[in-house]
């Protein structure tokens, strides 16, 4: 039962919670408490978000397969934090308050995501090979363009953009982690609202359509819900490429339902399970520093070669 | 009865359907009939609020497709099209369920379950109903979901080239389960189709169409004779009679 199987997922992530708590403590509690307090909410955060942007972006662009930051993304948020550092300045940047930035970086991120993907709920929706060359390219240009403007700034400017965007798993930005929890928080609520929708969505156009759900519509907002979780993710540890993919792919393995009443919260509970427990493993276990996004890509990567292989032409 | 008053459409400048005015009354069968490009597609699409209407207006007893709220009109009428590729790994009595979401909301009750076992009865769905869709023969799946627009209950049903890619035996069977529908459940077919000689068989009416407008339309005596099919299809098809229905003998070379 879906239910059972949630219930042994959040069990899982509270073993792992505990460990990253406890393991190798050393020094008085007071501090650590609050320290790692703060860096485990991070993590389990960032896990949930990206676990739950990728299942709701799959099910409106109808694959398995891609997922935000494949499409490029995260890749955008990267640009749009490195337009802003351009045109304001590495002095102005550094003055702004982290809290509205962060704001208006998400809103920005909205709005050129519902711009640029309406693309991905056109025509081509079921044709793979076209929604790759689409995520590739947009990811390239993204990518490109961020740097091109990273060569144009002045040394300071750019000190302050690395500051700013360059975090990871081992060093998480908790300064954002109040305000981003509540943005991702009504995401999901927002997202929770719709997920007996969603799965008619997951249909396609035309029987979602037939049984009377506003399928264009839905799918745009869940877009823009979308870009929020991704914005939140990539403020708090920087972009990621293959994780979403490994967490929608384990949600669907795990619940085996096409409800997204149980998708959403396993996605959810995975991908904040496999954050905790990975960091725990390579800082506490293993001694090692900032390693664990490189063994996630590298499997996702995998995962996504043999995806890629497996999927039939359409 | 499904009212179509004046509808125009194009995609950019090319013109698919012009003008076109037609009524079609409640209850058996009706069929679309026409050569490749004769908007007999984007009609059906637009009846069944699957793209905006650009001009003219359409109503199904009354309910305007472009007024009506999409959850209203999908008490109405209900939809099938031939892509029926679902990335969602679903059984076959999921899939059956969904037919009741627009009466359930996605919380199916009693009264939806026992829907759903009824329609799987009548589609001989029973034993395959856990069955995965991605486990089923292309005869199977179509099965499957006209159960689904059977659960949903509605008393239009449309159809898009259902018996593409079906064999005939296959083929045969989906269009007496159709027949049924018309005859026992008394839902309103309307079915877009190739094959002139399965809609002289089993349709009550046909409407055949040109190049984005209707060029005749009634029963299949009147509608599938040599004269009408030369102004549809623009060849000599000679026609005789099997039974009661009229069979085109469309296969055969031209006629001397």
């Amino acid at each position: 039962m879906p239910r059972d199987r949630l219930l042994v997922l959040a069990a899982l992530l509270a073993l792992a919670a505990l460990a990253f708590m406890t393991l190798g403590a050393k020094g008085s509690w007071s501090f650590l408490l609050p320290f790692r307090g703060l860096r485990l909410a991070a993590l389990a955060l960032v896990g949930a978000a990206v676990g739950v942007a990728t299942v709701l972006f799959q099910t409106v662009t109808g694959n398995r397969i891609l997922t935000p930051s494949i499409m490029g993304f995260d890749a955008l948020y990267v640009l749009l934090q490195t337009a802003l550092v351009f045109l304001l300045g590495g002095l102005g940047y550094a003055m702004l308050d982290a809290r509205p930035k962060f704001l208006a970086e998400t809103g920005l991120m909205m709005l050129a995501s519902a711009s640029l993907l309406g693309l991905l709920l056109g025509r081509g929706r079921h044709d793979l090979h076209r929604m790759l060359l689409v995520g590739v390219i947009f990811g390239t240009l993204f990518r490109s363009l961020a740097a091109f403007l990273q060569r144009l700034m002045d040394p300071n400017a750019f000190a302050v953009l690395q500051g700013a965007s360059f975090a990871s798993f081992g060093s998480v930005e908790t300064d954002l982690l109040a305000l981003a929890a509540l943005l991702a928080g009504a995401g999901g609520a927002a997202t929770w609202r719709l997920r007996h929708a969603l799965d008619v969505v997951a249909l396609g156009r035309a029987p979602a359509i037939g049984l009377g759900v506003g399928y264009d519509a839905i799918g745009r907002f869940t877009l823009l819900i979308v870009a929020l979780l991704v914005s939140v993710s990539t403020a708090l540890v920087g972009p990621v490429a293959f994780f979403g993919l490994i967490v929608a792919s384990l949600a669907h393995l795990v619940v085996r339902s096409p409800h997204h009443a149980h998708l959403l919260p396993a996605a959810a509970l995975i991908g904040a399970t496999i954050l905790v427990a990975g960091q725990t493993l390579f800082e506490r276990v293993l001694g090692l520093q900032s390693t664990l996004s490189v063994v996630i890509e590298f499997a996702g990567g995998l995962l996504f070669l043999a995806l890629l292989l497996r999927a039939r032409p359409t | 009865m499904i009212e179509i008053d004046r509808v125009s459409h194009g995609f950019g400048r090319s013109p698919v359907l012009r003008d076109v005015s037609l009524r079609i009354p409640k209850g058996g069968i009706t069929a679309l009939i026409g050569p490749n490009g004769a908007g007999k597609s984007t009609l059906l699409s637009l009846m069944a609020r699957l793209i905006p209407l650009q001009a003219g207006r359409i109503a199904f007893d009354g309910l305007d497709v472009s007024r009506t709220p999409s959850n209203e009109l999908a008490l109405k009428l209900a939809v099938l099209r031939q892509d029926t590729a679902i990335a969602t790994r679903l059984t076959v009595r999921d899939l059956v369920t969904f037919g009741r979401y627009p009466r359930s909301g996605g919380r199916p009750g009693p009264e939806d379950h026992a829907a759903v076992g009824r329609a799987l009865a009548e589609f001989d769905l029973g034993s395959l109903a856990g069955r995965f869709l991605d486990e089923l023969s292309g005869g199977q799946r179509q099965r499957a979901f006209v159960a689904m627009t059977f659960a949903q209950a509605a008393d239009y049903l449309l159809l898009d080239e259902p018996l593409n890619s079906l064999d005939l035996t296959y083929a045969r069977a989906l269009m007496h389960r159709l027949r049924s529908l018309a005859d026992d459940h008394g839902r309103t077919v309307v079915v877009v189709l190739h094959d002139i000689n399965y809609a002289a068989a089993w349709a009550d009416r046909i409407v055949a169409l040109r190049e984005g407008a209707v060029v005749a339309e009634g029963t299949p005596a009147e509608v599938i004779r040599p004269d009408h099919l030369r102004s549809i299809y623009g060849v000599r098809i000679s026609v005789i009679r099997h039974g009661d229905a009229p069979l085109a003998l469309h296969h055969l070379a031209d006629p001397g």
